[in-house]
């Protein structure tokens, strides 16, 4: 390891309604790998916006090699020196590699672009980094690994000092991984500075030197990595104190029937060999890191997704599910994470919302029976307590515990029986959050079964019977509540298979 | 099917514009048995006629339609730049090459509003470009006072601008000089999409506008130039058409772009934007001008010719769909 390259101090970030980021501070030296960790939220991906000129920080300086910095565009943190490999890949499937990479600063000939000249400029990058793709071939065409190359062949394209890897090896094979951990060995050798974000334990003890830990938008701590160990991190990570008291023991009565049971689930990448029961009265918790694959499943139950392979038995029949009408008529309802896309139409009315998966229920001859549809959603306004002037208010215009509460009167007025609650709570406020956290244990209590997909640590001790954790794609761990600790989930949901 | 997918012949000119050009061939040699009267070069020089303003037309859109966005306003600006620069010529005697002139900046600034509506004001290019097709032609009618323009025949001491797109000489023979201009343009402007920074921003931000613009490039200003260059080809068809059709009714020209659009996406290009082909695109309006000019010919109307034309762009799309299905 050199001298130090970036010393971000004192930074400091908020956003509406949100404190992301409480005078965070980073310290990266050349020649050396540096790890970004922390829970999801904790605040790395808006540190790294910051320092690569996508967002701009509210207080704190940002010093590289020596000298004060102000990055307000994409372009100065460039032209500094900083690139960064994103987790989404930034790409123009419709261009070819080539020009891909050199987006932005085409060479000229003539007055015109000299694509022979990019390509064999390219060429070479790929020889430096001792992989072969083909310059002239269409982006689109590449798989998921080798356009991240591309991206790492951009980085060090131009007058590189300091690449950010966001969580890159999330979507790469086994070997693909191999391969960039050897171009990072040599960028370190080069004397590059590297800042390296994964959830992966091993990945991390790996390939890096240091590890700078966050949590809830505030700097943890700075270790040695080879002088510690994953419980360590594990420990920085977590190390909240929890307010609420987390549930105890699990409110299930032995031997409860399995309402829902999953067989060999798989779908694409992130849902592979899922089994799981679901008991009568349950609350299931699943719980991991984000791109865990815990949506993907559910949207796969659900019948949103394809499935390649598996079984799915509602009581103990097999279920054809293939279209979310069929999952409805099994009395499987979902509660999107993303309720104002998925789950609500809020330009609509309370009662149009309520009735929306069983309006055929409402129909009287060719016409919608509104009298009868206000008459329910009156009835579940009032026992869920719901928030609004009248069943005939615009969703719109309710709060978010709200809107999540119509949500649930829909799936109600549907008499389903196995809900999916995706993120229940994210974006609402403490008082509406246990409002629904009371709800969530009535539905259990009257005969219901939920699924609660939650990346809140306290709100998965607070509410689950059991829990299930997930890393990419598989479970990773299943633990009765009485057993389960942070740190135990933790370990689960960094474990590469 | 694999095999003649891997073909290099097939390969280098692209699936659709293979059957596009198939068709086209296809086409012309049926009108060509059906009526031997029609395979003559006269017949030509009339598919050539009908070419102009739609093929000038096509280029310009393909490269709005290469962002991923559309201009419906080109036909109404078409017509308004012929009304207004030839009721400049005829009632206000103004010369010709200053008409000439008039005639593209009024494309040109339709296109520079539709541009700034749509990257600067944050419109949706459909809505944007419906207004100002609706603008286009009213004002167009206004300024003229609703009034129908016939341009200066060839007689006329200034009539020498019809040869810019047709010469009829001593001996009867017609020299399709606007097929030259036509072809002239559409390689300048292939040069343009594909060898030009210009061309390659507006490919890139098609394909994908926040990586493009993450790259330090300022994606407002070419989704501006996009437009722009869309609108001045308006100007230019308004000024082909009128030399060819010579009189110009107000509140004309509504529906001709979905000629050039047609053309367009006939030819390869995309409507999702990322890609553009001006070849392609120049196989495409001349489908369409064949079938325009082809159709009489063996007796059917021209409400035949947009069944026609509707067929081939289905199925022309279709192949590339088809053939597409499995990527990204």
């Amino acid at each position: 390891m050199g001298d130090v390259m970036l010393r971000m101090k004192g930074i400091d970030k908020s956003f509406p309604g949100v404190h992301a980021l409480d005078h965070v501070d980073l310290e990266v030296k050349s020649g050396e790998v540096h790890a970004l960790m922390g829970e999801n939220g904790a605040g790395k991906s808006t540190l790294m916006k910051i320092l690569t000129g996508i967002y701009s920080k509210d207080s704190g300086t940002i010093e590289f090699e020596g000298k004060e910095m102000e990055f307000t565009t994409p372009k100065e943190a460039q032209d500094t020196g900083i690139a960064i490999v994103h987790q989404e890949l930034n790409m123009m499937n419709h261009l070819t590699v080539a020009q891909n990479i050199f987006i932005g600063r085409e060479m000229m000939k003539g007055g015109l672009i000299d694509d022979s000249q990019m390509n064999r400029e390219a060429k070479k990058l790929f020889d430096r980094l001792n992989i072969d793709i083909n310059p002239a071939e269409t982006m689109g065409n590449l798989t998921v690994g080798r356009q991240q190359m591309c991206e790492i062949a951009k980085a060090i394209s131009r007058e590189v000092k300091l690449i950010v890897f966001d969580e890159p090896s999330a979507a790469l094979t086994e070997a693909e991984i191999e391969e960039l951990f050897k171009i990072i060995r040599d960028l370190r050798a080069k004397g590059l500075g590297i800042v390296y974000i994964s959830h992966r334990m091993d990945e991390i003890k790996v390939i890096t030197d240091r590890v700078t830990v966050m949590r809830d938008g505030s700097y943890v701590g700075t270790l040695i990595t080879k002088d510690s160990t994953k419980d360590d991190i594990i420990n920085m990570m977590v190390g909240r104190v929890i307010y609420e008291t987390p549930k105890q023991v699990s409110n299930v009565p032995e031997g409860a029937p399995v309402v829902l049971k999953v067989e060999h689930l798989n779908a694409g990448r992130l849902v592979k060999d899922v089994s799981f029961e679901l008991h009568k009265g349950e609350i299931l918790g699943f719980s991991g890191l984000m791109g865990a694959g815990r949506t993907e499943t559910a949207r796969v139950i659900f019948g949103a997704d394809k499935k390649e392979s598996g079984d799915i038995f509602i009581n103990d029949n097999k279920a054809e599910i293939k279209t979310t009408e069929d999952a409805v008529k099994h009395g499987i309802g979902y509660l999107s994470e993303d309720r104002k896309r998925f789950g609500l139409v809020i330009q609509k009315t309370v009662a149009e919302n309520a009735s929306m998966a069983s309006l055929p229920d409402f129909i009287q001859g060719l016409f919608i029976d509104q009298e009868k549809e206000q008459r329910e959603a009156e009835q579940y306004v009032k026992t869920l307590n719901i928030k609004t002037p009248g069943v005939d208010q615009l969703v719109m215009n309710l709060s978010g515990g709200n809107q999540q509460k119509v949500v649930i009167a829909k799936w109600l007025i549907k008499n389903c029986d196995i809900l999916i609650f995706d993120e229940p709570t994210r974006g609402i406020d403490v008082g509406a959050k246990s409002e629904i956290y009371h709800l969530m244990n009535e539905l259990v209590k009257q005969g219901k079964s939920i699924i609660m997909i939650s990346s809140e640590m306290t709100e998965i001790l607070r509410m689950s019977d059991r829990v299930i954790v997930m890393c990419e794609g598989r479970i990773t761990g299943e633990l009765p509540i009485e057993e389960v600790t942070q740190e135990r989930i933790m370990t689960a949901a960094t474990l590469r298979n | 099917m694999e095999k003649l997918k891997n073909n290099p012949v097939v390969k280098a000119i692209g699936t659709q514009r293979l059957v596009a050009l198939l068709a086209l061939i296809v086409i012309y040699g049926v009108f060509g048995l059906m009526n031997p009267r029609f395979a003559t070069y006269n017949t030509m020089v009339n598919i050539f006629d009908a070419s102009y303003y739609i093929g000038f037309m096509a280029i310009g859109i393909c490269f709005v339609i290469a962002t991923g966005g559309i201009d419906l306003s080109i036909g109404t600006v078409l017509t308004m730049s012929g009304l207004v620069a030839g009721y400049l010529s005829v009632n206000k005697g103004f010369p010709m090459w200053l008409t000439i002139i008039i005639c593209i900046l009024i494309g040109m600034i339709f296109g520079l509003i539709n541009g700034l509506l749509v990257a600067k004001m944050g419109l949706p290019p459909f809505i944007a470009t419906l207004g100002t097709m609706m603008l286009s032609k009213g004002i167009g009618s206004i300024i003229t006072g609703a009034q129908s323009v016939t341009w200066k025949s060839g007689s006329d001491p200034e009539g020498w601008y019809r040869c810019l797109f047709k010469i009829k000489t001593a001996g009867g023979l017609l020299i399709p000089t606007g097929f030259v201009l036509l072809i002239a343009a559409a390689v300048i402007m292939a040069i343009v999409l594909n060898k030009t920074k210009t061309g390659r921003y507006i490919l890139s931000l098609g394909s994908n506008k926040e990586a493009t613009r993450l790259s330090g490039v300022n994606v407002d200003k070419y989704l501006v130039i996009a437009y722009i260059i869309s609108g001045t080809f308006a100007g230019i068809a308004g000024l082909a058409y009128s030399t060819i059709y010579s009189t110009l009714l107000p509140g004309g020209g509504a529906g001709f772009e979905m000629d050039a659009i047609a053309g367009v996406v006939i030819g390869g290009t995309s409507m999702a934007g990322g890609t553009g082909t001006i070849a392609g695109t120049m196989i495409g309006v001349f489908i369409i001008s064949v079938l325009k000019t082809g159709l009489p010919f063996v007796g059917l109307q021209t409400h035949y010719q947009q069944v026609a034309t509707g067929l081939v762009l289905v199925v022309a799309v279709f192949a590339d769909v088809y053939r597409n299905r499995k990527k990204y």
